[in-house]
């Protein structure tokens, strides 16, 4: 009897990515990833995706870059089209979206300096969550919590000290975002110590099987 | 872990059901979506089974590490770990004088203590692993601020939380060792979110005319600090 398995995160499952791009193709693993097992299994999802990449710093600039233009997409979209959003919510969202907008730009530009082509903006979707600050509050949590997990994951695999800089100056700063969108939700700012959990070893028994079917 | 638990329950239940499976594969999407599986499954049951090859050349890795790198890494953990000293003392002594008494904010408070003595524990085996000696305990000065009540506990909580982002994101093109380097991200961006919090709580805004004040202080870059503009910053609140 096929039943249904309850997500660890199901509001991911509302985020489309399109696009063929290998940016794209990653981030759709992060957020699947998220979705299936929670925050803290993205990290060791994108750090074993991007060790196997073979374009080096260039490959993992352009998946950050995928997943700033959703998170920057996703803001802007509360702003023309959130409901009954507070005044202190708004606020809060105008920061971010210029944070992400401007986390696009410095990426797009570091990509172009190390001679690489910058990913295209995907084209996203967000389902229903703008109809109200709550739906709105959780998905965005979750997508601030996962852009911390993902950067954490990928960083140790850059190659550049510039580019490495680069992307803990912006780490910083998903994870600030994270934490007031989450006081604002009434939730721990902090939820681990670690921020990812990296240790899967209890996991590895019920994943074997799995591995060679 | 609960964490670790979920995770294992999802895994298992992706194992054997073929509708969560589909579910996975669908929001992948594209030609890569049977890759990002495999990535998956091997992302979260550990190199060390999975791709013996990887492993042998990590374990390789690790041995060629030259002492000199090691000695690196050893003064940027014993570092971090001083500070890490700092920060749990400050806020278990906080924590005791009873000083705060909004109960959410009492509780947080408590919360963070064990996170960064959690960091101390971490840090103190990080150093050992590397065949170093773990940085000696700090003797704090922190009987004035806490005195002083509540809102000035917070406030220099605020500010210690910015100067520690600050310092870690010092240190990150610094560590050679990929480990360390994980390990520090991953207290970096813990640091950074109570940082926010609590220059949220003590009534900042994103930004102050202040230094190290406000829950997104730098804009959407954070600035790093290095070891000599931390260590002058702490100062005051270590005796010995």
């Amino acid at each position: 009897m096929a039943k249904t398995t309850p997500l660890a995160i199901p509001e991911l499952e509302a985020v489309e990515v399109h696009g063929m791009s290998r940016g794209a193709f990653l981030a759709r693993g992060a957020l699947a990833t998220g979705a299936l097992l929670g925050g803290s299994a993205v990290g060791p999802f994108v750090r074993r995706a991007v060790a196997q990449e073979t374009g080096g710093d260039v490959d993992i600039l352009n998946f950050a870059l995928t997943l700033e233009y959703i998170e920057a997409a996703f803001y802007s979209r509360a702003i023309s089209k959130g409901r009954n959003m507070s005044g202190e919510t708004m606020r809060l969202v105008r920061e971010i979206r210029d944070n992400e907008t401007a986390h696009v730009d410095a990426i797009t530009q570091t990509i172009n300096r190390l001679g690489g082509m910058p990913a295209t903006a995907p084209k996203v979707g967000f389902g229903a969550v703008f109809t109200s600050e709550k739906t709105f509050l959780k998905l965005a949590q979750t997508l601030e919590d996962t852009g911390v997990s993902a950067y954490n994951g990928a960083a140790p695999s850059i190659r550049s000290g510039d580019v490495l800089a680069a992307a803990g100056s912006i780490v910083q700063v998903e994870a600030r975002h994270a934490a007031l969108i989450r006081l604002m939700r009434g939730q721990t700012p902090a939820p681990a110590a670690f921020d990812p959990a990296l240790d899967q070893h209890k996991v590895l028994d019920a994943v074997m099987p799995f591995a060679r079917a | 872990m609960s964490d670790t638990d979920t995770e294992a329950g999802a895994l298992a239940r992706l194992q054997d059901d073929p509708t969560s499976r589909k579910r996975f594969l669908r929001m992948v999407g594209g030609a890569g979506a049977t890759g990002a599986l495999g990535l998956l499954i091997a992302a979260c049951g550990g190199s060390d089974k999975m791709t013996p090859a990887a492993t042998t050349t990590a374990a390789a890795g690790g041995q060629a590490a030259s002492a000199s790198a090691r000695k690196n890494d050893l003064a940027i953990v014993n570092y971090a770990l001083t500070l890490e000293y700092l920060e749990a003392d400050f806020y278990e002594r906080a924590v005791m004088s009873g000083q705060i008494k909004d109960r959410a904010v009492a509780d947080l408070a408590k919360r963070i203590a064990e996170t960064e003595r959690s960091h101390v524990e971490a840090l103190k085996a990080t150093a050992k692993n590397l065949g170093g000696m773990p940085a000696a305990v700090p003797t704090t000065k922190f009987d004035d601020v806490i005195a002083a009540g509540p809102t000035k506990i917070l406030q220099t909580a605020a500010v210690v939380e910015n100067l520690g982002a600050a310092a870690y994101l010092g240190q990150a093109g610094r560590i050679k060792s990929r480990e360390i380097l994980a390990a520090a991200l991953s207290i970096h961006s813990v640091e950074a979110r109570h940082a926010a919090a609590l220059n949220k709580l003590v009534g900042h805004g994103f930004k102050s005319s202040a230094p190290l004040e406000g829950s997104i202080p730098d804009g959407a870059f954070a600035k790093a600090m290095t070891m000599e503009q931390v260590l002058a910053q702490v100062k005051p609140f270590i005796a010995s």
